[in-house]
């Protein structure tokens, strides 16, 4: 996987490219999906993700369950405290995916809350994203500034891509700095809500998505919040690489169970 | 060392703003504009009037005689439970309710465990004619029904928290996911010196009206100004934060914060966050708070609903981590029995969450000559259903 690379259009250098960006690359439309850890059953965490690898899925994000979660709606909140009960935990997780890289090869992020890293210790946690084959990480509430004063230099050293958030209300002085410190994709949040929340979108959303194509950001922008059938995705990839569902797949899961995760995709394209 | 925060929020290595994205433009504003607007000579005359008039601010410093004989020093009480609605909450309210008119919001929220600060912000939003969406978790509903009726009262809404345990830190996420939803219109005021910058900072500013008027009647009745002892109990911190705030960079004024036991620290029931939290994140702020091993927070227990939150203001995990405040844990049983004691000696009820402040007297020695000031954060009207059980009145 080694390959020449353009770093900020300046010198290229050769480096291990991270899977992230390989697919990004692919110029198609990313179809990422999320999924809470230890959700419905403790130990479906490698089986769904090799279901959803087969199903034709580009990107998957791996939730890691917080008791606190701030930016949820009900449906990934009701996960994540049934994958708290089920017994899930940070090092469980690890030891679940020690060997998923023998069998899928897709790009692999886990989603979660600060606090839960933050205790595992942030340097000790990439290293052992690093170990495992995990692409990058989505931590909502770790804000940019402490991201880059404090922990930006071991994201790289474990070759660990951060993904911010941005949303409508987003400021355009913010949106470039956050693309300025990014190098994977921006997680464009639909609009202002926690997960689950919109059904659809409306003009309001067809302009945003519109107003952040115009940007022409240096990194790719995927959709998330809101997703839940091929209309919506296809809406949103109109001006987005991609889009992610999240609370709609669980629902899904919920309902009819890990084998009938191709059934869903299928749905979405 | 400083104690107060400086510009990002931080309180020594405590505060900050560890907040999603989508909360960033409506603390950002808040965090932009608050210190310039609390300055404004505008702001000043109406907050001051409304404290005056409505508040009924100056709150009494009480000596309290026949306590100060008990324990053999000299023990001044600051009457916040004389405040409109019962408590120093008030202080609070009435500061960010006219904030939020400054800021052109036009929707309140707030969360609230045993419903003070519910009834506070319930109270300030009717006074204003303002919309107001109390979120309370639903066992904390069951448990505190004459607030959940004062509130409704007042014209608020009153929405259940079901999500986790359904307690205050849930009403909390859930107040969160509100301002996640209405960040336009809607001003989130929190309860305590908690949260994400700058309402640690903003809150107490707030409060320190508590302090600043200790100063002045201390003055008058000892001829100085700075007690040797200021006491406080602590749940989130907000009536401590307010009673340190003037003596913060006093070395000669002791500071004792007051923490919840529960059943004893041990006990696996118990709200100590100083004894029992570790540095972590929790509704915003990097603060101590109560948590697993695996950073999953966990679920306190006070027998006053008002001390019970996982979590401490960073302000107070600065001054406990540097030394400066003095922190203490009071078990339920001795809290309920200086309660009863402040009742026979001085003919006042106090809120549970204030007496655990009362029984530090029990187990600290202060010298004759001492000025041991203790907050009397609140009154205990809204405690009778649980003295009445405890005591079997
Ligand atoms: C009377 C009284 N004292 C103290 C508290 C604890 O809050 P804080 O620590 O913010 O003062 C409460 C909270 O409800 C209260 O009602």
């Amino acid at each position: 996987m080694f390959c020449h690379y353009r770093l900020w259009g300046m010198k290229k250098i050769e480096y291990l490219m991270n899977r992230i960006n390989k697919k990004l690359q692919e110029n198609k439309k990313i179809l990422s999906i999320y999924f809470t850890a230890g959700y419905p059953a403790l130990n479906d965490t490698v089986s769904i993700i090799q279901t959803l690898e087969k199903s034709g899925v580009d990107l998957i994000e791996i939730g890691l369950p917080f008791s606190d979660p701030l930016a949820d709606g009900p449906t990934i909140q009701a996960s994540s405290t049934a994958a708290l009960q089920n017994g899930m935990h940070t090092e469980l997780l690890f030891e679940q995916l020690k060997n998923i890289r023998d069998s899928v090869s897709i790009p692999l992020i886990i989603m979660g809350y600060f606090n839960p890293v933050f205790q595992y210790g942030v340097e000790n946690f990439c290293k052992r994203c690093q170990q495992i084959g995990i692409d990058g990480l989505i931590l909502p509430d770790l804000p940019l500034d402490v991201y880059k004063t404090d922990y930006e230099a071991i994201f790289k050293k474990y070759g660990l891509i951060n993904v911010f958030l941005i949303t409508p209300q987003t400021s355009d002085e913010r949106i470039k700095e956050i693309d300025e410190a990014s190098d994977g994709f921006i997680y464009m949040v639909s609009s202002a809500t926690t997960t689950g929340a919109t059904e659809g979108f409306g003009e309001e959303q067809q302009d945003y998505f519109e107003r952040i194509a115009a940007f022409k950001l240096k990194n790719p922008q995927i959709v998330g919040f809101g997703i839940n059938n091929s209309e919506t995705f296809e809406q949103a990839t109109q001006f987005a690489a991609g889009g992610i569902i999240g609370s709609a797949f669980i629902k899904h899961l919920t309902e009819y169970g890990v084998e009938s995760i191709p059934d869903f995709i299928n749905t979405i394209r | 060392m400083s104690y107060n925060a400086d510009d990002k929020g931080y309180y020594g290595e405590f505060g900050g703003a560890f907040i999603p994205e989508m909360l960033y433009p409506n603390t950002e504003e808040l965090r932009r504009n608050y210190i310039h607007i609390m300055e404004e000579p505008s702001f000043k005359k109406e907050f001051d009037q409304l404290l005056k008039d409505y508040v009924g601010r100056p709150t009494p410093l009480y000596f309290a005689e026949r306590l100060s004989n008990k324990y053999n020093t000299k023990i001044y009480l600051k009457r916040e439970d004389l405040c409109h609605t019962g408590a120093h909450k008030v202080n609070n309210t009435i500061g960010q309710i006219l904030m939020a008119k400054r800021l052109g919001k036009n929707r309140i929220i707030a969360e609230t465990g045993a419903g003070q600060h519910g009834v506070a912000t319930a109270t300030v939003c009717a006074l204003m004619g303002i919309e107001c969406i109390i979120y309370m978790g639903e066992i904390d509903i069951d448990r505190q029904a004459p607030n959940v009726a004062r509130m409704k009262m007042l014209g608020a809404e009153v929405r259940p928290a079901l999500s986790g345990s359904r307690t205050l830190k849930d009403a909390t996420n859930e107040a969160i996911r509100d301002w996640i939803n209405n960040p336009v219109d809607t001003h989130y005021i929190i309860g305590s010196v908690v949260g994400p910058h700058p309402y640690p900072d903003m809150v107490a500013r707030f409060q320190s009206v508590i302090s600043e008027e200790i100063k002045w009647q201390l003055k008058e009745k000892e001829g100085v100004e700075n007690p040797d002892y200021v006491i406080a109990c602590v749940g989130g911190g907000s009536n401590a934060a307010g009673a340190y705030y003037h003596y913060l960079d006093n070395p000669d004024v002791g500071i004792i914060a007051v923490e919840a036991a529960g059943k004893g620290i041990d006990s696996g029931e118990s709200a100590a966050t100083s004894a029992l939290g570790k540095v972590g994140i929790i509704h915003g702020s990097k603060t101590l708070l109560m948590q697993t091993q695996d950073g999953q927070i966990t679920e306190p227990y006070s027998i006053s609903a008002g001390l019970d939150y996982p979590g401490v203001g960073p302000m107070h995990a600065h001054l406990f981590r540097s030394g400066r405040g003095e922190f203490i844990s009071i078990t339920d049983d001795d809290a309920m029995k200086s309660g009863l004691l402040l009742s026979k000696l001085e003919g006042i009820i106090p809120a549970i969450e204030t007496s655990h402040a009362f029984a530090i007297l029990e187990i600290k020695d202060f010298k004759p000559n001492d000025i041991v000031v203790i907050n009397l954060s609140g009154r205990g009207d809204k405690d009778l259903d649980t003295y009445i059980d405890y005591f079997k009145l």
